[in-house]
């Protein structure tokens, strides 16, 4: 049985991603001026993503010259300087940087471990059938235990609606993932399914990570 | 006792109200009357009831006083804080107070299309003798409504001002005049359908040439929002209010290079506002407003009853004169303008001098034809013309000359060629239809002996049976281009911007800029080309000819430091104006060019621009020819020109509407970035708008939308493709297809006037 708390624990004792940036293609690199180990950096910014993260490097080829900015918020751990003013390969290690895990980052991560995911077998839209459908609009998701072959989904694909079985362990619905009336792509998970008997310590580990985990900026 | 408090307050409110118009600005009067106010509220406790009262007058006439004293103080940005306060008048308070009875159409309050936007059905009782006349009138305008928030500040929506020209319309099938109230800091910039500039195109080239008197009052005329409902027979301005093509705040931006959410400060705000010539005496020197409404000191606000009836009378005087001008015989009409001033200027009064505002066809035509003579002469000195005095004179000849070899050639001889042309088409078809009866027998008994098949000529069996070849020539030239970009000759590669989302390869830049004309072979992103990209690869070679090259942009306002950057960018660019106007020929079809080229101030339109683009749509009228708007790129208006910029709207506008009206082609063509005033005016009006793709249209960059909707548009919220789905424009090109798009163009679209047809 999966123990939710160590897992907790493992999070917050190494509370973010180590993540690198490579040269997407071989070229110069130039590091940005400004870059020092302990910078804070952001990432894509604005409604819509439209604002580049903060400017890493430049990378030149064939005199062209590009910008590598941070594809996530985060600190800068190392520059590999003695790259600077070199001509290197595609894929090769330019700096690492630490990404902070969000709250909501740590829940689906938790989540991910600790629950059963149905995924959809392919693009379609997705319905419960209406029996279920009544008692999660009425009592909410996590009132409907499901059995393995139970027949719980409705596909709808081009007008066409076939019933769709779940399969997997027996357990209450934790987490509804599609909405009504929208296209839900292949191998996306619809719902969540925790065993009973986890179904408490799930629900307390949430309750900390949504009140104590700090969010940096 | 309440008579004394109730007096007192209003003097509190009074002083109020001062204060927010001069801002944060230390004035000794303004002082004076706080400390006479401070000390009457203590010297009062101890005074009976009479020496109040006497104290209290005293307090007034002081006010009054220092009231006349600071208006004559006020500068233009005062002004500007005196139209924006929510004590200034409104639509509503016109409405109630000008007019006899009034009935708002399409709103109460909030709810309505556009609460910004307020149409009424007004009329005014007049009286000849003893009979009394109600004269209808349609009411357009901006409602600010004293702040109310729903609004939005006088900032119309492109719904409202849809309603407008609806209503406009409706006056016009009425017979009825349109008295319109600009009271806008400007449109809504927002491109949902019908879009902002589209529809201020729609408006102002509907008004162009409607049919009834249309007079209007300036309060608050923010740049394009003013111009959707601005286009007069009369413009009457109220005394403190501004007329501008763009706020102080927003050239002040400008000036200072501010970027995101900088504030320009308070000093170069005022500066602006004065370099700007935005005042209404100021608009009255330049000639772009008829008259001025004097208005109270320090702003009219709703109490000021004697000025809602100078406004009444005002309105009454430039009605009637506006009718009385064409209607009758010429003599008559000119008497009776005479005599009216006359009467005028001895305090006639206009209720008791009725006259009919209905006009019949004739005057209709006369008053639509004054209203194009009104705004053609407009700005003529703003924009230097250096050509020598023997060209234009050659010029005149010349003109004079094309419009009798037209009306003779097409009027004339070509209606009676078609008559002729006509009549043998008949009789053709008719022999035809007679021949294949008489020889149909003989035909089946060929097809029985021969065989059909063998019948079919070879060429054509070539044609149905082998692959049919693409025509390089005609379409993309084989991509061996007249004109290649300097770029081309650079050693280097270039990354596309879809690079990320389509996975384009780098690409080298003399591919790039030379064989595939700046086209992305993978994604088709169209990178910017230079406009002699243009000059030389779509039109016939050596059929370009300039004309009027030597009207020049010039420094109206005498900006500082505008004139040295304007001539930097003459000496840049090799051009007097961002406007090029040209004849050419696309195989063999002749065709008038108007081109605003992106390199020389961002293709700003200003005076001398607007004066060429007029030129142009009049030359291609006389020759009856085709008349073609590329937009290389337009930033909007030039800012630095004022009204004298922003009055380009309406002319080029009803310049595009005489030659359109006359039967003409106008097509636009937007490449690269083309935003606000052109496009909400002369070329946003055109039924054939094409984009070449990559191109942007719009009418505020994302920054102002931002800005002015707390909104952050989407991304790509401008692309040509969005412009299409929203209706703007009719159709994407590909810059490679050009020539051949344009040459379909001409043989497929337009009026009935075009000498080739």
């Amino acid at each position: 049985m999966l123990d939710i708390s160590a897992l907790l624990e493992e999070i917050k004792n190494s509370p973010y991603a180590e993540m690198s940036v490579c040269a997407p293609h071989s070229g110069r690199i130039r590091f940005a001026p400004d870059l020092k180990e302990g910078l804070i950096l952001s990432g894509p910014q604005g409604d819509f993503a439209e604002k580049p993260g903060t400017l890493l490097a430049h990378i030149e080829r064939e005199r062209n010259p590009r910008p590598i900015t941070c594809p996530e918020r985060g600190e800068l751990v190392a520059v590999r300087r003695e790259l600077d003013g070199q001509f290197v390969e595609a894929g090769t290690e330019l700096l690492q940087f630490r990404h902070f895990l969000s709250r909501q980052e740590v829940e689906k991560r938790i989540l991910q471990k600790a629950l059963h995911l149905f995924l959809a077998p392919e693009r379609a839209r997705y319905y419960f059938v209406p029996a279920k459908d009544i008692k999660i609009k009425t009592a909410g998701p996590r009132s409907v235990f499901v059995h393995d072959g139970e027949e719980l989904f409705i596909m709808s694909r081009m007008k066409r609606e076939t019933p769709l079985p779940y399969h997997g362990p027996e357990g209450v619905i934790y987490a509804v993932y599609f909405s009504h009336a929208a296209n839900v792509e292949s191998a996306t998970p619809l719902i969540g399914v925790c065993p009973p008997d986890m179904l408490p310590q799930v629900e307390e580990v949430v309750l900390r990570v949504q009140t104590e985990w700090p969010e940096r900026s | 006792m309440i008579e004394i408090e109730k007096r007192l307050q209003r003097l509190n409110e009074r002083l109020a109200y001062t204060c927010d118009i001069f801002a944060d600005k230390s004035n000794a009067a303004l002082g004076l009357l706080k400390s006479r106010l401070k000390d009457y509220l203590l010297q009062s406790a101890s005074m009976d009831l009479g020496e109040q009262r006497r104290a209290l007058l005293d307090l007034e006439e002081f006010f009054a006083a220092s009231e006349e004293k600071l208006d004559a103080d006020l500068t233009p940005m005062d002004k500007v804080r005196i139209v924006r306060h929510p004590q200034r008048i409104c639509l509503r308070d016109i409405l109630e107070n000008v007019y006899d009875n009034y009935t708002e159409i399409g709103s109460m309050d909030e709810h309505s299309i556009d609460p910004s936007m307020v149409i009424a059905r007004a009329y005014i009782t007049r009286t000849r003798g003893k009979r009394t006349f109600n004269q209808s009138v349609m009411i357009i305008g901006h409602e600010k409504g004293h702040g109310e928030d729903f609004r939005n500040g006088g900032s119309a929506k492109p719904w409202g001002n849809a309603k407008a020209l609806h209503y406009m319309q409706v006056a016009e099938t009425e017979n009825i005049p349109v008295h319109t109230f600009v009271f806008t800091p400007g449109s809504y910039p927002v491109e949902d359908t019908p879009g902002a500039a589209q529809q201020i195109a729609a408006n102002i080239y509907a008004m162009a040439s409607l049919r009834v008197p249309v007079i209007s009052v300036i309060s608050e005329g923010g740049s394009g929002g003013a111009e959707a409902i601005g286009l007069a027979d009369r413009r009457l301005m109220l005394s403190h209010g501004y007329y501008s093509v763009i706020s102080p705040e927003g050239a002040a931006a400008i000036e200072g290079r501010l970027r995101g959410n900088q504030r320009a400060d308070a000093d170069l705000v005022e500066t602006c506002a004065t370099r700007m010539k935005i005042t209404a005496a100021d608009n009255l020197r330049m000639g772009y407003i008829d008259h001025i409404i004097q208005e109270p000191n320090l702003g009219a606000r709703p109490f000021h009853y004697d000025f809602f009836r100078s406004l009444r009378q005002e309105l009454l005087r430039v009605t009637d004169e506006v009718s009385i001008s064409v209607r009758g015989l010429p003599p008559i009409r000119s008497l009776r303008l005479r005599s009216r001033r006359k009467r005028a200027g001895r305090g006639l009064d206009f209720e008791k001098a009725y006259v009919r505002w209905n006009l019949p066809p004739s005057a209709q035509i006369r008053l639509v034809n004054k209203r194009h003579s009104k705004y053609r002469v407009l700005s003529r000195d703003a924009a230097p013309d250096n050509t020598p005095v023997s060209r234009r004179f050659s010029a005149v000849w010349q003109e004079t000359g094309w419009s009798l070899y037209s009306h003779f050639m097409h009027d004339m001889l070509q209606k009676r060629r078609q008559k002729v042309a006509e009549y043998v088409d008949e009789v053709k078809s008719e022999w035809t239809l007679f021949f294949e009866r008489i020889l149909s027998p003989w035909n089946k008994l060929l097809d029985k002996i021969v065989g059909a098949s063998e019948r079919v000529n070879r060429e054509t069996m070539r044609k149905l049976t082998e692959l049919s070849e693409w025509d390089n020539n005609l379409v993309q030239r084989g991509g061996n281009w007249i004109y290649v970009s300097s770029r081309a000759r650079e050693d280097r590669a270039v990354s596309c911007p879809n690079s990320q989302v389509h996975g384009c390869l780098d690409l080298w830049a003399p591919d790039l800029y030379g064989e595939f004309a700046g086209v992305c072979p993978n994604c088709g992103h169209h990178f910017p080309m230079e406009y002699q990209w243009y000059l030389h690869n779509v039109f016939d070679q050596g059929s370009i000819f300039e004309f009027a090259a030597d009207v020049e942009s010039g420094n109206p306002l005498h900006m500082e430091e505008f004139g040295s950057k304007l001539e930097e960018a003459k000496r840049k660019s090799g051009h007097k104006s961002s406007c090029m106007v040209f004849e050419a020929r696309i195989n063999d079809a002749r065709l008038v060019v108007a081109m605003l080229i992106a390199d020389f101030r961002g293709g700003t339109v200003g005076a001398a621009e607007g004066e060429k683009f007029i030129r142009a749509a009049e030359r291609a009228s006389r020759k009856r020819v085709p008349f073609l708007a590329y937009t290389h790129g337009t930033a909007g208006i030039r800012i630095q020109e004022g009204t004298n910029g922003l009055i380009q709207m309406p002319r080029c506008t009803m310049a595009v509407r005489r030659y359109i009206d006359a039967g003409g082609l106008y097509i636009v063509c937007y490449d690269t970035n083309s935003y606000a005033g052109p496009v909400a005016s002369f070329l946003g009006c055109s039924p054939y708008q094409f984009g070449i793709r990559s191109a942007n249209v719009g009418f505020a960059g994302p920054g102002v939308i931002a800005e002015t909707t707390g909104i952050a548009p989407p991304p790509h919220y401008h692309n040509v493709y969005k412009a299409l789905a929203r209706g703007h424009i009719q159709g994407i090109w590909d810059r490679r297809e050009m020539r051949f798009n344009l040459s379909r163009a001409l043989l497929t679209m337009g009026g009935r006037n075009l000498y080739y047809r």
